[in-house]
């Protein structure tokens, strides 16, 4: 219902702006159409503060629902129909960028210093989107869990290493006292998959595609430290210490507060809820390091200019005018995720010093490495997680890691590299 | 054929035209375009311009070779063995990957094989995922078309009786068509759940706890019998009105007759009723068989294909490519084998069931 007055305001300010001629009109487009938290909310009051902070520029925001957003794009492209100001989730930037649906971004880079690396979408050494949140992801447990079965309690400067991870698995499994140790949130079908796993393949050693070109994945996704990878995975659901691919989607919302499983490798976003339940006894752990260093996924929905915008200085006006500490503040207030700046941060409710989430901001500064940067993720991340869900179920590790790299690399010649500079 | 169409009024061809331009415009239009587009390397968001390849997507998606492993042999030639008596052979990527001495097995997986003797033999595909997918829409085809027929046939000889309520039965059986498949997917992704599952609850309670729960959708050998089987409980409705519709066709005085004569209700069903069906069971045979080609929400909700490629269906697959991936000419591909296949059982299917 919250939704009515933000639409007659929309209509108002739309024929208002067709009153006032002097002003030019852009247009927004933004995928969380009917989002559960006070994300939706947040970005309407941050276009209407912008159009009546300045007499140039009128913005109307359309929004979509997430599942559909990428796709209208994507048909929107094609008609030349494209918004001035889009919404773009972080890995799929540079397909957008290639494809020509975008435009450098071009503002003041002085704005992004301090920022969280997630947030800024660079490529092929132009800037082309940038964020005003992050996430990031915890191993989540409970500290009496922990003290119960004598495991150490891992912190930034020193996680769990893998050896301590498995033990702690095994010590726990043995136990009897859950249905699982770990909750991985294979329910969780899609783009979860390359974004949470491919950080643990990258603590081992391995990558989804190489970073040094982007134009192969051999050796990268089936090398020694990936086939490696591949046979600890694989374990994981042979021992029985994670449920595998036919997890109940139930449960991986609510396993780890009814005591099915005692660690989940979950999202900020999940965070408020285990803290409600938990209340001190919530913790939030870093990755475990398998050898390379710890690593968690990072980048989230970001906003960038279309390549077809007739008016990029309004464009880029408003998204300098959103880059701000207070704006920072109130969505991560509004929806629990991580702003950008350690300035912003501190007067998060979430994570300010001594704010239940504050782990978090840590872990996205000094563990995420972004997904890789190229056009061809969105294949790539397909190829990944069809991968690591048959290694899940079973399939032997080198032949579908070979598999992976083969369709990957193919993709990558038959888009004759992606332009990668 | 000419001169008929010729004989047909302008008011005639007026009626016709919006289904016509309605098919044109999205089902034979899309289909050249398809066929078109699977000679090229056309992406969905490309920069890069489309070129025509000829039929490199056919023979990326059909590649077949055949391999024999020996097994390795210590330096006297007996054969190896690992510790449970296996017998050791190399790895086949040894063979497949970058290999110059076997060029033709670049970037092959191995498919399934048999052991002759020592030796193993392998075939080799150069997408052992679309194969899968070929043989599981054959096998989904093959055992859903008759069974769906059999069951909407049952169920229309059940409900063609003059009883009171019999409409009751008539709705509750049609229900499940009219749900959208999608929402029915879901309630049986549900009941298929692993441990609580309604189905695993329902057989333990039955056999008084006896039976352990188990993971329908998530095991190689029951995830596409499952998806078969609420595919039947879904269709069957659907067929069951096309049926009655036949079976009321049939006229009662056959039957008057028939009783007369002393006619069991087997005779009665063998020599009036099933011959009174035949154009019937021709339609229906040939519309599921059709329905079942085009597989594709079941999967998208409740397997995604998996485990291990054990529910992948060609329409899943042409959509996961086209779409999902952005290669549009690979997922065109698909289609038109598609097409090209059903096309053939459809014809097979006339020319078995044609009036002798």
């Amino acid at each position: 219902m919250k939704t009515l007055p933000i639409l007659a305001g929309l209509v108002i300010s739309t024929s208002l702006a067709g009153a006032a001629s002097a002003q030019t009109d852009l247009s927004l487009w933004y995928h969380g159409a009917g989002s559960a938290n006070a994300e939706e909310a947040l970005v309407n009051e941050l276009v209407e503060e912008f159009n009546a902070s300045q007499s140039d520029y009128v913005i109307s925001i359309e929004t979509f629902p997430q599942l559909a957003y990428n796709d209208a794009v994507g048909a929107a492209a094609l008609a030349g129909e494209l918004p001035d100001i889009l919404d773009v989730d972080g890995p799929v930037m540079p397909n957008w960028a290639w494809a020509g649906y975008m435009q450098p971004l071009g503002i003041d880079e002085s704005l992004l210093e301090g920022f969280l690396p997630g947030p800024i979408g660079s490529w092929n050494g132009e800037i082309y989107s940038v964020g005003l949140w992050d996430a990031a992801k915890a191993m989540t447990t409970r500290k009496s869990t922990l003290e119960k079965y004598g495991i150490r309690i891992p912190t930034l400067d020193t996680p769990w290493t893998g050896d301590e991870f498995n033990a702690a698995l095994q010590t726990i499994a043995a136990s009897g006292d859950f249905d699982y140790p770990l909750d991985l949130g294979m329910a969780w079908k899609g783009e979860w998959y390359p974004y949470a796993f491919s950080p643990l393949l990258q603590s081992f050693g391995g990558d989804i595609v190489d970073r040094t070109t982007y134009q192969t994945a051999e050796g990268v996704l089936n090398g020694d430290e990936a086939i490696a990878f591949g046979e600890w995975w694989q374990g994981l659901f042979e021992k029985g210490y994670a449920p595998g691919t036919s997890q109940d989607a139930a449960d991986r919302e609510t396993g780890l507060i009814e005591g099915k499983y005692a660690i989940s490798w979950n999202g900020n976003w999940a965070a408020p809820a285990v803290v409600e339940a938990f209340g001190e006894d919530a913790i939030f752990l870093p990755a475990p390091d398998f050898g390379n260093r710890p690593v968690i996924g990072a980048a989230s929905w970001q906003f960038g200019v279309s390549a077809t915008s007739e008016n990029p200085d309004g464009a880029r006006a408003f998204i300098e005018f959103a880059m701000q500490d207070r704006w920072f503040t109130a969505f991560s207030d509004g929806t629990g995720l991580i702003p950008p700046t350690r300035s912003a941060a501190a007067d998060t409710k979430f994570y300010a010093e001594g704010a239940p989430l504050e782990a978090f901001y840590g872990l996205s500064e000094g563990q995420a490495l972004v997904r890789p940067v190229t056009p061809g993720y969105i294949v790539q991340a397909k190829v990944f997680e069809k991968a690591l869900a048959d290694i899940a179920d079973g399939a032997d590790v080198a032949d579908t890691l070979d598999a992976a790299v083969d369709e990957i690399n193919e993709d990558i010649e038959n888009n004759r590299g992606y332009g990668h500079n | 054929m000419a001169s008929k169409l010729t004989r047909s009024n302008r008011s005639g061809w007026l009626m016709a035209f919006p289904g016509v331009a309605l098919m044109t415009l999205f089902i034979i239009v899309p289909f050249f375009l398809a066929f078109a587009f699977s000679l090229t390397n056309q992406r969905l968001a490309s920069p890069n311009a489309a070129e025509y390849v000829g039929f490199e997507n056919y023979s990326d998606l059909l590649g077949l070779a055949v391999f024999t492993l020996e097994p390795e042999r210590d330096e006297d030639g007996a054969v190896l063995r690992d510790d449970d008596g296996e017998i050791d052979y190399p790895r086949l990527r040894n063979f497949t990957r970058n290999n110059p001495e076997y060029p033709g097995l670049q970037g092959k997986r191995e498919w399934f094989s048999w052991q002759s003797g020592d030796n193993r033999t392998v075939v080799l595909a150069s997408d052992v995922v679309f194969m899968k997918a070929l043989v599981n829409t054959i096998t989904f085809v093959f055992f859903v078309a008759p069974i769906q027929a059999g069951l909407a046939l049952c169920l229309a000889l059940l409900i063609n009786q003059r009883l009171r309520g019999i409409n009751v039965f008539r709705t509750v059986y049609f229900m499940p068509v009219v749900v959208s498949i999608v929402v029915v997917s879901l309630l049986w992704k549900f009941i298929y759940s692993p441990g609580d599952g309604l189905l695993n609850n329902v057989l333990g309670w039955l056999s008084f706890g006896a039976f352990n729960g188990i993971d329908w959708l998530g095991r190689t050998d029951t995830a596409l019998p499952s998806i078969m089987a609420m595919s039947i409980w879904q269709g069957v409705g659907f067929h069951m009105v096309i049926w009655l519709a036949g079976l009321q066709n049939i006229s009662p005085t056959l039957y008057e007759a028939g009783n007369i004569e002393g006619a069991s209700k087997w005779q009665a069903f063998r020599y009036i009723t099933w011959p009174g069906l035949r154009n019937t069971a021709v339609l229906i045979l040939i519309v599921i068989t059709m329905q079942a080609f085009a597989l594709y929400a079941q999967i998208a909700v409740m397997t995604k294909g998996g485990p291990l490629d054990s529910t992948q269906v060609l329409v899943f697959q042409a959509v996961e490519r086209g779409y999902g991936k952005q290669d549009i000419s690979g997922g065109s591909a698909i289609s038109v084998i598609l097409f090209v296949l059903v096309l053939a059982i459809s014809l097979v299917q006339r020319y078995l069931t044609r009036e002798k």
